[in-house]
């Protein structure tokens, strides 16, 4: 594999990550629990849309093959897709979509971080500008979580269950590949060991604040970097692609 | 040829397609302009949130300006580094901003104290109270936030720091 090659799979993979995410969280909009929980959190989910268009067009710039950002997000199918299986999994209640959010935020933020100081100046850019969106994301999901751990009994189970189920699709956060290795070698991929240290030690302590309890020794889920996912993706991508998909070339 | 001051003037009567009071070269999105001759243009843009609808519109309303003064060919590229900051904005336009009853950014994004769970005191952009409170740190626009001044009870727009 090529040094382009692997760029051009670890933007993809960052791209597809944000993208599913962001189609995800859209289910929201209009539907949160009160008004301007609706509005935070149709903010956060315009943002990591954007991140998506960003790092999309980079891939399909770096890819070389005249594919659009466009032809990237509608005409793949599931299994040429490599977001983390936790973005494509159903928002469930709103404690389940807000634990989810906490992790991926945290992740989010220490990712950034680093990939902030890489040597590909477009993937750097990208990271400055995510990193200030991503830091008022993690502030306000850390302190729901907080609120849904120290709250009543009802949100606190709600909380804890959504944590039990979620955690199985944490592991795959931190997985590497050749992909990551060639990158990491050259100075433009993060190492997500360093990552995890982080990520590791932030959830330990805002769930304990939270007085929710870790799970531990979870069996965990594997797949995306292969193209395998749950069996949710593909229905998100039916949705997501029926139009560019029946009616193709269609301008907006 | 037509100078850079003149592009910069041109552009000033574009107003952000959000927020009007204050022009795009006010906003700080405009980042380079290589004038190449009477019909060639180049210009260097940057985002002010990833995914900031407007940030169409006003690509839009440039090529529009540009197009009506006489270019022919317009590159518009999209650049993020450095990231956009709210301490481009300035105090000019700042002012505008609180005319307009949207609280002003503070000056400088280098403070990360309201991380760690410090909220500042924004002042309420109509009564010039301090004493005001945050009832959402996301509001009508991904740059804004939702407050409340406890004097005068009117809810506003503070423009976040970034």
């Amino acid at each position: 594999m090529t040094v382009n090659d692997a760029l051009f799979q670890y933007t993809l993979r960052l791209g597809d990550t944000n993208l599913i995410l962001g189609q995800r969280l859209s289910e929201w909009t209009g539907h949160g629990p009160f008004l301007e929980e609706d509005l935070a959190l149709t903010n956060i989910t315009l943002d990591i849309t954007g991140t998506a268009k960003s790092l999309l067009e980079y891939a399909a710039l770096v890819e070389g093959k005249s594919r659009t950002a466009d032809d990237l997000a509608y005409l793949r199918n599931d299994r040429h897709y490599f977001n983390a299986q936790i973005t494509e999994l159903p928002n469930g209640d709103y404690a389940r979509t807000i634990v989810r959010q906490a992790i991926i935020d945290c992740f989010d933020f220490y990712f950034y971080t680093e990939l902030a100081k890489s040597k590909d100046e477009t993937l750097a850019g990208i990271a400055q500008k995510s990193i200030k969106e991503v830091t008022y994301h993690l502030r306000h999901t850390a302190s729901w979580v907080e609120r849904f751990g120290d709250g009543t009994e009802e949100s606190h189970n709600k909380a804890q269950t959504a944590l039990n189920e979620l955690w199985q699709y944490t592991g795959e956060l931190f997985e590497m590949n050749e992909i990551d290795e060639i990158l990491i070698k050259e100075g433009i991929a993060v190492d997500l060991n360093l990552v995890k240290a982080k990520w590791e030690q932030y959830m330990t302590d805002l769930l304990q604040k939270s007085t929710l309890v870790k799970p531990e020794n979870v069996f965990m889920q594997t797949g995306s970097r292969k193209g395998i996912h749950t069996e949710y993706l593909a229905f998100i991508l039916a949705e997501m692609q029926a139009l560019p998909r029946m009616y193709p070339d269609a301008k907006w | 040829m037509i100078s850079k001051e003149q592009i910069l003037s041109l552009l000033s009567e574009i107003p952000d397609p959000e927020i009007p009071v204050i022009s795009i070269i006010e906003l700080g999105v405009i980042r380079d302009i290589s004038i190449i001759d009477n019909a060639s243009i180049s210009l260097k843009i940057t985002p002010t949130y990833s995914g900031c609808p407007a940030m169409k519109q006003i690509e839009d309303d440039v090529r529009k300006k540009l197009t009506e003064n006489g270019f022919t060919n317009i590159t518009i590229i999209t650049i993020y580094s450095p990231p956009w900051t709210t301490d481009w904005i300035n105090a000019e336009a700042k002012e505008k901003l609180r005319k307009y009853g949207i609280a002003p950014p503070e000056n400088t994004t280098e403070d990360k104290s309201w991380l760690t769970g410090k909220i500042k005191s924004i002042a309420c952009p109509r009564c010039k109270s301090q004493n005001t409170k945050l009832i959402s740190q996301f509001g009508s626009t991904a740059c804004k936030a939702l407050y409340q001044c406890s004097e005068c009870l009117e809810p506003f727009d503070y423009f976040k720091c970034i």
